[in-house]
């Protein structure tokens, strides 16, 4: 009986407990089994998560190994481009350097040598000087000629002179007007006078008409001495003088009248 | 009454007609006779005299009649009113050769004085009698009726046309070959005469052989044949390039260059004129002429010679310059840039200074050395000067800014552009800043001159229109500088410095 009522208690005691504990685990089920849902949830959580890495690292190696692949092509390609540019670079640069080259060698022989062009310039100066002196030549050899006429007239305008004045050469009695007893020695004109021989004034006759000795006249107006003076050396006109006829007076006054006027229309 | 009484009074007549007509014409020679005379009634009573019995009263008449029509042009129209010149072109085709000359001497006074008058003699059958003259023997009767001609071809193209038709040219070139001197130089001023007005009447003239002819009188030694033959030989030239190639194959050219020394002014002027028709025309031509050596003589006929005998040579020199490059080099090279400015300087009449205006613009338009040279000669404010001076005529202030604009257009030489920029205006400033902008971004020498010099100062001060042509460059010139400097440099920075001054708080 003890027994029994250990066990009627031991019974009610389990009965007890074991209503306290389904109590109790009835109410602790939700917890636990949302803490079952829990911990489920996260270890497979733990899972996915293990395998969506390990899914990502072999999508990255893959991914990787890709890309280094096609990245190795490209670049590939990219140095064959730029090596090629390199080169096509180094071709241009070469050409331009010919054609440079080719271009002034072409222009300076055929086109335009700046060498000849100097020269040409210089040629250019030489030229004016040596023209330059060369006129400069003539012209003194012109005014020379020119000085060396004009001397010719007047000497001969002088012994023109002299053939007129003859009256006033010096005697033996009486010294002339230019050979003052007071000068040292006599004047020029009075040495003049003493070599040129007296000749008896011709008639005058117009220059325009004269042909003299074969020298045509010059158109000459009044009466100055020309080169061709017939004066020059009275010998010879006294062996050549033929005794002229007289010339009418009436043409004559028509002739001057001509000569003055053709001398008036060359002034004009 | 006996027979000698009645031939007594006709000599007594014959005597006293004389008289007068020698009277009349000795009277004419001077000239305050001529109103008097004209007054008096003269020409009516030399009229019937013209067709006297007696030669020499013929003469002496034709001769007064001359002279009176020479001395003015109201005798000349009242011979013409009068119809003497029928009476008058009859006794040119006379048998008297003093009494063709004194006609001849009637036909040219009449003419030389219009183109009207020349007119009414070629209408009376003037130029057909004086060209049957000019076949004569007799070489004064041949000169007088060359003047004749001359005088009548020289006013206008158709005058010379009718002479040429009479067939005058192919007996003047004839002429040209006679001994004597005056009928040589008459020859060559009627070709010259008759050549001048169309380039038709010049071919007429060459076709007829006239230019060998002419060449070989360059060498004679008359002052005034040699100033008719290049006068002739210049007119042939200057109608066209053909013409004056035909001038140049005779070999004109070294001859001529030595009458550039003749002692007479004239002569060379002609001798120049000649040159300047021939370069003007081809580039060829103006080779030949410098390859001649006839810049360095006619550089010195400039420097000899003074006022308008001047302006050929200086044109020449343009001519010359505008061709090609090459000239122009050559022509800076034989000091012609120089003597330019000598002439631009000297000169006081504005047409020649217009013309050494064109000729520096022409010498330097070709590169921007040629534009060295020119600024190098201290031309360019001469240029502006003339440019702007208010009392220069307006073809000279027109050629010198087309001259300055097209020098500046080609000039790299910025020491000589900096003076322009202080006194120039707007239209020629922004040349100068045009030239500016082009230079400065590549020299840094240049630069810094330019800085020290004042001309960014200068350059700062200028306003202009914002958006025009000249704000462009001036922007385009201070880029090329720090903006520092730049800023320093504007008008008014003092002013502005000295407001950041006064806002200033020392801290």
């Amino acid at each position: 009986m003890a027994g029994l009522l250990t066990l009627e208690q031991k019974l009610q005691h389990f009965r007890k407990e074991y209503f306290y504990r389904s109590n109790q685990a009835e109410e602790n089920r939700k917890r636990e089994n949302q803490a079952a849902t829990l911990i489920q949830s996260w270890f497979r959580g733990c899972l996915e998560r293990a395998y969506l890495s390990h899914l990502h690292k072999k999508a990255i190696i893959i991914q990787k190994i890709w890309r280094g692949f096609t990245a190795r092509a490209r670049v590939r390609q990219m140095v064959k481009a730029a090596y090629f540019i390199m080169k096509m670079n180094f071709y241009e640069e070469m050409a331009v350097r010919i054609q440079q080259r080719w271009r002034g060698f072409f222009a300076r022989k055929h086109i335009h040598s700046f060498y000849a062009r100097k020269s040409y310039m210089e040629g250019i100066l030489k030229k004016n000087e040596s023209v330059r002196n060369e006129l400069d030549e003539i012209c003194d050899l012109q005014k020379k000629e020119r000085e060396s006429l004009k001397m010719i007239q007047e000497q001969t305008a002088k012994v023109y002179q002299a053939h007129r004045l003859h009256y006033l050469l010096s005697t033996e009695q009486c010294p002339g007007v230019f050979n003052s007893p007071f000068r040292q020695a006599p004047h020029e004109m009075e040495l003049l006078l003493r070599q040129v021989k007296h000749s008896a004034p011709n008639r005058m006759v117009p220059k325009s008409r004269v042909s003299f000795l074969g020298i045509p006249g010059p158109a000459a107006h009044g009466f100055s001495a020309t080169t061709e003076s017939p004066w020059m050396k009275s010998t010879r006109i006294c062996s050549f003088r033929p005794a002229l006829p007289p010339i009418a007076s009436k043409n004559y006054q028509v002739m001057v009248v001509k000569a003055t006027t053709k001398s008036l229309d060359l002034e004009d | 009454m006996s027979q000698r009484q009645i031939i007594q009074v006709f000599e007594q007549y014959q005597k006293s007609r004389m008289s007068f007509v020698q009277t009349i014409s000795d009277l004419a020679t001077r000239s305050q006779n001529i109103e008097i005379l004209h007054n008096a009634g003269v020409m009516a009573l030399l009229r019937p005299l013209l067709l006297d019995v007696v030669p020499g009263v013929q003469q002496t008449a034709a001769l007064a009649l001359g002279r009176l029509a020479d001395s003015s042009d109201s005798l000349a129209e009242a011979v013409v009113k009068e119809n003497i010149l029928p009476d008058v072109v009859q006794s040119v085709t006379s048998h008297n050769r003093f009494h063709k000359k004194a006609a001849a001497f009637v036909l040219r006074a009449v003419a030389k004085h219009s183109p009207e008058l020349s007119q009414a003699v070629v209408d009376c059958g003037g130029v057909d009698a004086l060209v049957q003259c000019l076949m004569e023997f007799d070489p004064g009767v041949k000169e007088a009726a060359a003047w004749a001609l001359g005088c009548v071809a020289r006013h206008n193209a158709t005058l010379s046309q009718t002479v040429v038709n009479a067939g005058a040219v192919p007996v003047l070139v004839l002429c040209l070959l006679e001994p004597e001197m005056a009928l040589k130089r008459i020859a060559a001023s009627t070709l010259s005469d008759i050549c001048k007005h169309t380039p038709e009447l010049a071919h007429a003239v060459v076709d007829a052989g006239a230019i060998p002819h002419l060449a070989q009188l360059i060498l004679s030694r008359d002052t005034k044949l040699k100033r008719q033959v290049f006068s002739a030989l210049s007119q042939i030239a200057k109608h066209s390039a053909s013409l004056s190639e035909m001038v140049a194959e005779v070999g004109v050219f070294p001859a001529a260059m030595t009458c550039l020394k003749d002692p007479d002014e004239y002569v060379r002027k002609n001798v120049t004129t000649l040159m300047r028709e021939m370069v003007k025309q081809t580039a060829e031509l103006s080779q030949l002429v410098v390859n001649c050596g006839g810049l360095g003589a006619v550089i010195d006929y400039l420097g000899d010679c003074s006022g308008s005998l001047r302006l050929p040579g200086i044109m020449m020199l343009g001519y010359v310059a505008s061709h090609s490059e090459s000239l122009a080099m050559a022509v800076i090279l034989s000091k012609g840039v120089s003597q330019l400015a000598v002439c631009l300087s000297e000169e006081p009449e504005d047409h020649i200074k217009a013309a050494t205006v064109w000729s520096i613009g022409q010498i330097g338009q070709h590169t921007p050395d040629h534009a060295k040279a020119v600024a190098m000669a201290n031309l360019l404010p001469k240029l502006l000067k003339l440019y702007m001076d208010a009392s220069s005529s307006e073809d000279l202030q027109a050629k010198s800014k087309k001259a300055l604009k097209s020098i500046l257009q080609k000039c790299t030489h910025l020491p000589a552009l900096e003076p322009l920029l202080y006194d120039a205006p707007s239209k020629i400033l922004k040349h100068v800043m045009c030239q500016f902008s082009k230079v400065l971004p590549h020299d840094s020498k240049a630069r810094r001159l330019f800085v020290t010099s004042g001309g960014l100062k200068k350059v700062q001060e200028i306003q202009a229109e914002p958006g025009s042509v000249l704000q462009e460059h001036i922007n385009a010139i201070n880029s090329c500088f720090p903006e520092e400097i730049v800023r320093y440099y504007s008008p008014g920075y003092s002013e502005v410095l000295l407001e950041r001054l006064e806002n200033y708080q020392p801290a």
